[in-house]
């Protein structure tokens, strides 16, 4: 017996090293200017899918993302870390998602690659800064969850039941539930494995069909070995639109979405030009004004 | 019918803090929508509990009261609200962006495909246009919330969703008796036509929790002193401070070594990490070892008698000044400007 483990991860913008350029003219965020990352909490969880397949040799762990084209980068670093494989989910319909619309698009993905035992997700994306989406894939597929996840303890395959720790304000706890289940990960739990050198040249040239058409991406005039993708199936990385996975349009991306953005200020306070003031009465009640406004303080 | 409701957490038999602040703020929403404020109270041995809650100005109280129910587990709570949402339709949900709220508010939302924002700083009532649908819109709840890393702040609505729901971090809003005698109604729930026996298979084997005596490492404001503070009457200051902004008071090593300030509120290399959006540097000159405790923070504020100070080079609005002049003068303005 072994386990069948998907695994939820997100290429996100890296906020954490916002500098000056992050912000464009007209105060909307500059996304060419952030590096594209691995959202870092997904790595943790990628780590204890990769640790449950050491202990239940036989099983199997698949990537499934949500993004554009080269969001396959995804598949490819959970592929170079030791995964079996991923999907990648992606169609202009799914723009604009909020967390609702992104996991009815996840968990229809989700019931399309078939049978699962545990599903492991961040807890938590840099950019949207929600933590919304691993709950909403459970409900979604009718699975019970662990959220703020910090460590599996033990799979019993034969009672198919899991236990964990958890982090929960102020303390721990230990969960135990039936499988099939959900888990989301935190931050704090084991960092995920360095890529490995072997699986590096093995996948490198794995590649999802938009990229492969556009092959000046990845710094080609024209796609080098194309008849690579023939011989070695394994280097097609498979992407999957809304029709594939029988979605709803009503239920995706900006349609499907309850909430709206109304406004966005930008708070990037010109990365770190510092502005200096007196202590006087005047410059003093001026900061305070500012900060009220811009919802530094309440 | 349409009211605006508030999940209150329990730790035991206890309403947490975060709870009752979301009930102050969801009675100034419920005057300003002219309904009526409710709360939901799930645990076990609930006996009396109301009277934790009432005196914010609450209408009526749901008490669902079962065995299982405490420690909280997602499937029993999410089937309680939403079972109950069903029948009673609220306008807006409220719960703590806690570990609680964030398991369970998007489980919710999820079930009633209703809107979910987290971790807001503000909610605010107002209206809203739909250009493109040629519509509007009134009183919709504006939730406004830091992304992107704290980097920008966006106001979110539901307009066409029910409830709108909302998840805000504690100590964010103010907690704020509205009246001891206030009179609401309580409702005993008949749990089991609620929750089916098939949620409970999540099961909590073992707990641990400690009473925190402060949440510095979580509070979204710091507002910490140095040795330029001169004395614990120096940290009263800066404690008055803390209480206006619903901040949390922190230390430098020179401070707590001098005995202004408690050892457990030291931030740096040997103290605590903190990531607040704001932080404010009270006669702190900014050695390496206090900034590593302390430079992930959005906005860093200065003040300091020596305009060389090292922090300054980190900070984004350095104020020249004597601590013992300025932190009453940001204490007054506060007062004055703030609603
Ligand atoms: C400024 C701003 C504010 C927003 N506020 C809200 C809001 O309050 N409410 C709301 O509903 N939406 C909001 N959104 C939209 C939200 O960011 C998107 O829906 C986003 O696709 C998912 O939310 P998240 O980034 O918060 O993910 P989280 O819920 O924080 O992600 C948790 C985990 O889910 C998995 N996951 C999430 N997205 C994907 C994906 N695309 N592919 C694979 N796995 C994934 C990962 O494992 C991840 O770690 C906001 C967006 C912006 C730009
Ligand atoms: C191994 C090691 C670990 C350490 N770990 C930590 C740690 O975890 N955290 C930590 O904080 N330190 C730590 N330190 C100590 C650190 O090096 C500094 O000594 C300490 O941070 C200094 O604290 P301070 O800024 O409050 O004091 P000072 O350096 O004395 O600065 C006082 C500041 O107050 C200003 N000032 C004075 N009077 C006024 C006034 N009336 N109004 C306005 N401003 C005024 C001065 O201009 C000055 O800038 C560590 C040191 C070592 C060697």
């Amino acid at each position: 017996m072994s386990l069948r483990i998907i695994v939820l991860a997100k290429q996100v913008p890296d906020t954490r090293n916002v500098g000056k350029d992050a912000m464009t003219a007209e105060g909307t965020v500059n996304r060419a200017a952030l590096p594209a990352i691995f959202n870092p909490e997904d790595l943790n969880a990628l780590e204890q899918a990769l640790r449950l397949k050491e202990s239940h040799p036989g099983s199997t762990v698949t990537l499934l993302t949500m993004g554009p084209g080269r969001a396959a980068e995804i598949i490819r670093e959970g592929l170079y870390r030791g995964a079996d494989g991923g999907y990648l989910l992606t169609d202009r319909a799914f723009a604009g998602a909020d967390t609702l619309a992104t996991s009815y698009a996840l968990a229809t993905a989700i019931k399309k690659i078939g049978a699962y035992d545990i599903i492991l997700g961040g807890r938590q994306a840099i950019d949207g800064d929600t933590a919304q989406v691993g709950p909403q894939v459970a409900e979604k597929l009718g699975l019970p969850q662990i959220t703020y996840t910090e460590e599996i303890l033990k799979v019993d395959e034969e009672a198919r039941r899991i236990t964990a720790k958890r982090h929960i304000d102020g303390g721990v706890e230990t969960v135990e539930g039936p499988l099939p289940i959900l888990l989301t990960v935190n931050g704090s739990a084991a960092p995920c494995r360095p890529r490995n050198a072997k699986l590096v040249m093995k996948y490198k040239r794995a590649m999802g069909a938009q990229e492969k058409a556009a092959p000046a991406c990845h710094g080609e005039k024209t796609l080098a070995y194309p008849e690579l993708y023939e011989q070695r199936p394994y280097l097609n990385i498979q992407e999957w639109s809304v029709k594939d996975v029988e979605g709803d349009l009503q239920q995706c991306g900006l349609s499907g979405s309850p909430t709206k953005v109304k406004a966005v200020q930008n708070i990037v306070f010109q990365a770190k030009e510092s502005k200096t003031l007196t202590g006087s009465d005047q410059d003093v009640e001026a900061l305070i004004v500012e900060l009220l406004a811009n919802h530094t303080i309440g | 019918m349409n009211n605006v409701f508030v999940y209150c957490e329990l730790e035991g038999t206890k309403v947490a803090d975060v709870s009752l602040e979301l009930l102050t703020k969801g009675r100034k929403l419920a005057n300003q929508l002219n309904c009526q404020l409710e709360a939901i109270l799930a645990g076990e041995h609930l006996a009396g509990v109301e009277a934790q809650v009432l005196p914010y100005g609450v209408d009526r109280v749901h008490v669902f009261d079962a065995p299982g129910l405490f420690p909280y587990t997602s499937l029993p709570h999410a089937d309680i609200l939403i079972n109950l949402f069903k029948e009673e339709q609220p306008q807006i949900c409220l719960m703590g962006a806690t570990v609680i709220g964030r398991d369970l508010g998007p489980r919710v939302s999820s079930a009633l495909t209703s809107g979910l924002t987290a971790d807001c700083t503000a909610l605010e009532i107002g209206s809203h246009e739909d250009k493109k649908a040629g519509k509007s819109y009134e009183n919709l709840l504006y939730q406004i919330r830091p992304a992107f890393g704290g980097n920008i702040v966006a106001t979110i609505v539901n307009p066409e969703h029910r409830p709108q729901m909302a998840t805000v971090r504690e100590g964010v809003m103010k907690k704020e008796v509205l009246d001891p005698n206030y009179q609401g109604e309580v409702i005993c729930h008949e749990v089991a036509k609620y929750v089916p026996e098939t949620d409970f298979v999540v099961k909590v084997i073992d707990r641990h929790v400690e009473q925190a005596k402060h949440n510095l490492k979580g509070a979204p404001i710091v507002v910490a002193g140095g040795y330029g503070m001169g004395s614990k009457e120096g940290f009263d200051m800066l404690f008055e401070l803390a209480k206006e902004l619903h901040a949390e008071v922190g230390a430098s090593r020179a401070a707590v070594d001098a005995g202004f300030c408690e050892h457990d509120r030291q931030i740096g290399q040997t103290g605590v990490t903190v990531r607040p959006k704001l932080y404010i540097a009270c006669g702190i000159s900014g050695q390496i070892q206090h900034i590593a405790g302390m430079q992930d923070a959005g906005i860093i504020i200065s003040v300091n008698n020596d305009p060389n100070a090292p922090i300054n080079t980190i900070a984004d609005y350095v104020i020249n000044g004597s601590v013992e002049e300025v932190i009453p003068k940001m204490i007054k303005y506060y007062k004055k400007n703030s609603k």
